[in-house]
């Protein structure tokens, strides 16, 4: 035994070639929105230009944070279906109360970021599945709205519009707010030491527990990451659109769920990507409609468009993870 | 004493035992009247929202991140196509009702493919697909108001002795699923692959030709649903199946079947239904506002599903 | 030998119970100073529950804890890591999202602020270049992409790794089950140095040589109590097994005795990466074994004959049922929500079938059948399963192979992890079922379980590197050709 050299030990192939998987599989959302970028280029090259971005991307802002508060739910292996009438909820609350009693405002929305804590607390101790607690709350959320603004009106603070309106020299506004978003959130999840905590809590919840780390902490901070975010999605939101609606953010839940996928997420496992979620909601964001329209595709089937774009592009995503085994 | 106990561990007693509270709260308010056209009106409603469910419940034991999120566009184009061959006439009832049953077991099956080939979580799949669906109804059924052919809405409004007829055919309808997923290979098969897909396979289940089976079981059940309903209301249309997605997952949970996979029960998906159709008529008799009414069911499903509790940690 | 009287740790009349199983029955134990104390004892003997006890994941129903002479009335993970006592557990413990180096992280908490990063992959590198001087594991390396042989080295050298907290005691739960020989080797010399420089140690393993060799102190435990406890040299193989009980009557040689004329041919099989034109031949009644180090291809082929049982694959050829008995029972076997019968059942279903339904009745049956056969501990056949020991669960797995139609069974290390006494019981039931026509193909970490084989290939770099006849099969002939150059 003591003859061998270390070098007959097996060589890492299949390490290897697990870790090139992984730096491709992660390079594949953002493959996916140069593929959507070209086509728009292709189709109308004037699009492509600091006023064509900052009309097309419009929208890409709240729906960007609204990918990251879904995807902080994610990381700890649960799923939000209340984020859309959440944000519904915050675009009223913002386009009423924050205007008009700024400090009523403000505690409500600090307040609903509470409730989220709570329910993450709840979820965690009553070992509920998130999805039909959220299910639930999704109703609270949209009959709250409901109750603050009957029918849509309003109007967001002129600080927020002026925020939203903001135009920096060279990059569009839009472009700019999706690389602070994902660098803020990337440093956070990432990179910091507590990060580390809430995404192994993802992974193997049993381990830190056995290290001593409180699973009720993770999941209330995670909870709570995730109201804080579907916060500012709704006001970006409402500063965008300056009016608001109960239903306004109904369509984010799917979109958000779907923001995350595309940016190479997973389900379970604690497995998320920050940077990932961010060129997912872009992506989304531009397949939406821009590019459709460009298309000329008739209105009856911009839906089905959206969907067999969302289908292209994760199909894509499996040729390319195929032909790298 | 301890049929009681064994009675109180089931899992779906909780939604039976929350439907009758719902309904004594009703009927108290109400002094008693109108307690027994309640409970019929309520058969008829969950009827519709059981037969999904079960499909959906399949789905959901299949395992984590398992969930039709397509049955809304599929009752909706399921809807129109039975109401289309059906074309007003009693004599094509049959041929548009099986036209319902293909047209969603397709929808399934294509589900299915989608996961399969392209090997992407059934949440987004199902949810890519119901896109396409809907824009296919809407282009299908465009400006037109469908109905039922005469005999085929009286059939599915028809009672006897108050209970409606489409109950009871439900009833043995999910006599016969309990039992297969309990007693077939079929239902153990998919309990298997729901608690751990590897080993299911290692156990020498056929888990591809099950998780495809289980879709497009889902997929008809979606159809005739959409079959039935369009008869139920005297019309399809492209919104018609819109309230079953969330009806749909809520029933399950609510009847305690496990979101983790592995582990269902169809009883609870009757007693969750009828628990959801009494507490919107609750709410209706209370006369709240549309905004209280959605609060409460919200804040009432959250309280259901907190006071049954989750299921144990395993280890 | 220095006998310091300060233990680290003493349990005195420590008591557990899961429902109605005593788990533990009034425990006296300690570790002292620079001690390496070896536990061994059957599975379900109770020998993880005391360890769970000690690393404060447990809490006992009666008794008392003391650290260093100090009573804890409040003892816990936190306070177990606070005085300086870690765990190995048996189940692995990493985050498979995360980075090697994010992993140790879990467990310092003081390794937070700036240049964590940096400070915990030069942690986890300096530890493991120190116990396994040749072990390729990068800091950046993604836990889950390991090997599993892999995966457990970082978690030993997380457990030794030193920080703002104290180390005193590490607690090793079968530390080598997933190890082959070389790198076993450097652990358990690593273990010595480590108590030789005064930290102490509990040493949890089946193989008894490993204990026998390494430790300075040996308690064997039997049904939830200490039977016996001595110094090491006070022990050998034969009185360890002894005290552990249920296995004297059987007999090793057994194996020698057995003759066997080639069947109709079952399996024939070539490695995907094979390039010479070596293959694997099995016939009605072998017994054949897969040697070679860890993770060399042997799990991969068996994957690959028996998916070619159902669907037609290049370059293998199978001509019978398959069944196939996990050994990493967690992920590839138990089914958690089920009693003990279905996890049984669930091979035969078509066999229990009536009509259409599965008739409970025969269900019951097989799995009545089989708790005697294979002798499987437990009160009653519709418990959960995981009110099974661990070895008890492997019998379950075995009793779903052996009870179904299959004429080939394939086992993947089906061994890791369990007590000598269920292995020799299940010995005997292989070469009884091969005598009636079966054919196995066995891959085993453990050499000594190839004895049982009536001839063994060897793998390396996923593919046959030798095929061995009985007569030939020696531990030196199997290491040399796991190591040599590949034809």
């Amino acid at each position: 035994m003591t003859a061998i050299a270390p070098g007959t030990l097996p060589k890492s192939s299949p390490r290897g070639s697990a870790a090139r998987a992984r730096l491709l599989r992660g390079l594949l959302p953002a493959l996916s929105l140069a593929l959507v970028l070209i086509a728009i280029a292709w189709l109308n090259p004037r699009a492509i230009s600091y006023f064509g971005f900052t009309l097309m991307l419009n929208l890409a802002i709240p729906i960007a944070l609204a990918t990251i508060a879904q995807m902080f739910v994610i990381a700890g292996n649960e799923l939000d279906l209340s984020i859309g009438t959440f944000v519904g909820f915050v675009g009223c609350i913002t386009a009423t109360w924050l205007r008009e009693a700024p400090l009523l405002g403000i505690v409500v929305l600090l307040g609903s970021i509470g409730a989220y804590a709570l329910l993450g607390a709840l979820i965690h101790l009553r070992n509920l599945p998130s999805i039909v607690v959220t299910l639930g709350m999704s109703f609270v959320w949209q009959g709250l709205a409901i109750l603050v603004l009957p029918k849509p009106g309003g109007k967001a603070p002129d600080w927020l519009l002026s925020i939203m309106s903001f135009k920096p020299p060279y990059i569009p506004f839009p472009i700019l707010a999706a690389l602070l978003i994902a660098a803020v959130v990337h440093f956070g999840l990432m990179r910091t030491s507590y990060g580390v905590i809430l995404r192994g809590s993802g992974g193997n919840a049993a381990a830190l527990r056995r290290a001593g780390w409180s699973l009720l902490r993770t999941k209330i901070v995670l909870f709570a990451l995730t109201g804080l975010f579907g916060v500012l999605s709704g006001m970006a939101l409402i500063g965008i659109t300056t009016s608001a609606d109960a239903n306004i953010g109904n369509g984010y839940t799917l979109l958000s769920i779907a923001g995350v996928i595309l940016g190479g997420g997973e389900f379970v496992g604690g497995r998320v990507s920050p940077i990932g979620a961010v060129i997912g909601a872009l992506t989304l964001a531009l397949a939406a409609s821009p590019l459709l329209t460009f298309m000329h595709i008739p209105p009856d089937w911009q839906v089905a468009a959206n969907g067999a774009i969302l289908i292209i592009v994760l199909a894509a995503r499996v040729l390319i993870s195929r032909r790298e085994r | 004493m301890t049929s009681v106990r064994t009675l109180l561990e089931k899992p779906w007693i909780w939604s039976f035992a929350g439907a009758l509270v719902v309904w004594l709260a009703t009927v108290a308010f109400t002094g008693g009247y109108g307690a027994g056209g309640m409970v019929t009106a309520a058969l008829s409603l969950a009827v519709f929202t059981v037969i999904v469910g079960v499909g959906q419940m399949f789905v959901i034991t299949l395992g984590p991140g398992n969930v039709d999120l397509s049955l809304p566009a599929n009752i909706g184009l399921a809807s129109a196509v039975a109401m289309k061959v059906m074309g007003g006439s009693d004599s094509m009832i049959v041929v548009g009702l099986l036209a319902a049953l293909a047209c969603g077991a397709a929808i399934g099956a294509i589900n299915y493919l989608l996961i399969w080939a392209l090997r992407i979580p059934p949440i987004i799949a199902t949810l890519s697909a119901s896109f396409i669906i809907q824009s296919v109804d809407i282009s299908y059924g465009r400006g037109l108001q469908i109905k039922p052919s005469p005999g085929f809405a009286d059939f599915t409004n028809r009672q006897v002795l108050g209970i409606p007829v489409l109950a009871m055919l439900t009833v043995v309808f999910t006599i016969g699923a309990a039992l297969a997923l309990q007693r077939m290979i079929y239902g153990r098969s998919v309990l298997a692959i729901g608690q751990n897909i590897r080993a299911a396979w290692l156990a020498g289940v056929h888990v591809g030709r099950i998780r495809f089976l289980t879709y497009t079981l889902c997929g008809a059940l979606g159809g005739i649903d959409g079959a039935l309903l369009a008869g139920y209301f005297r019309g399809a249309n492209v919104d018609i199946g819109n309230e079953y997605l969330l009806a749909s997952i809520a029933v399950v949970v609510i009847g305690g079947t496990s979101v983790a996979g592995g582990k269902a029960n169809v009883p609870g998906v009757w007693g969750a239904g009828l628990f959801l159709v009494l507490l919107l008529t609750m709410l209706n008799t209370f006369g709240v506002s549309a905004g209280v009414r959605l609060v409460l069911t919200g804040l009432i499903i959250v309280g259901v599903i907190t006071a049954a509790g989750g299921e144990k940690a395993v280890r | 030998m220095l006998k310091a009287n300060t233990d680290i740790v003493r349990l005195n009349g420590a008591e557990k119970h899961f429902g109605a199983v005593r788990a533990l029955n009034g425990v006296d134990f300690h570790v002292g100073a620079g001690e390496c104390v070896g536990l061994v004892g059957h599975n379900g003997a109770g020998k993880s529950t005391l360890m769970h006890m000690v690393a404060g994941t447990l809490r006992p129903d009666g008794g008392q804890i003391a650290v260093r002479g100090n009573q804890e009335a409040s003892y816990s993970v936190a306070r177990a890591l606070e005085l300086g006592i870690r765990c190995v557990f048996q189940e692995l413990s990493l985050c498979p999202n995360l980075s090697v180096a994010e992993n140790t992280r879990i467990n310092h908490p003081s390794l937070a602020g700036f240049g964590w990063r940096r400070r915990a992959a030069d942690l986890i590198r300096a530890k493991l270049d120190e116990i396994f001087p040749d072990h390729g594991i990068s800091a950046d390396d993604i836990a889950g992409d390991l090997s599993i042989g892999r995966r457990q080295m970082v978690e030993v050298a997380r457990a030794f790794t030193l920080t703002r907290e104290p180390l005193h005691l590490v607690i090793l739960d079968e530390p080598t089950s997933s190890l082959d020989a070389h790198t076993a080797g450097q652990l358990l010399s690593f273990v010595r140095r480590f108590v030789e420089q005064g930290g102490s140690c509990i040493l949890i393993s089946h193989v008894l040589g490993e204990v026998l060799q390494n430790a300075d102190r040996i308690v064997v435990m039997r049904d939830g109590k200490v039977v016996a406890a001595d110094a090491a040299n006070a022990f050998d193989r034969d009185k360890l097994v002894a005290a552990m009980g249920g296995a004297e009557g059987h007999q090793k040689a057994a194996a020698e005795a057995r003759k066997v004329e080639a069947g109709a041919l079952r399996v024939r099989a070539r490695p995907a990466r094979q390039q010479d034109d070596k293959e694997l031949v099995a016939r009605a009644g072998e017994i054949i074994g897969l040697a070679g180090l860890a993770g060399h291809g042997q799990t991969d082929l068996l994957l690959a004959i028996f998916s070619a049982a159902s669907r037609a694959k290049a370059g293998i050829e199978v001509t019978a049922p398959v069944a196939l008995v996990a050994g990493d029972r967690q992920s590839d076997g138990i089914f958690s929500q089920w009693s003990i019968a279905q996890n049984i059942g669930i091979r035969s279903l078509a066999r229990l079938r009536s009509g259409l339904l599965i008739s409970p009745q025969r269900e019951a049956e097989l799995a009545e059948f089989w708790k005697q056969k294979i002798g499987i501990r437990t009160p009653d056949m519709n418990n959960n399963v995981f009110s099974l020991s661990g070895g008890n669960q492997q019998k379950a797995l075995f009793a779903r192979a052996l009870g179904s139609d299959a004429e080939i069974v394939l086992m993947d290390d089906p061994m890791r992890g369990v007590d000598i006494g269920t292995k020799l019981e299940v010995y005997d039931l292989l070469r009884e079922e091969a005598a009636k026509g079966r054919t196995f193909l066995w891959y085993t970490t453990e050499t000594e379980e190839l004895d049982n084989c009536d001839h063994v290939y060897v793998f390396k770099n996923g593919r046959i590197v030798a095929n061995l006849g009985r007569d030939e099969l020696t531990e030196e002939k199997i290491i040399q050709s796991s190591f040599g150059d590949a034809a």
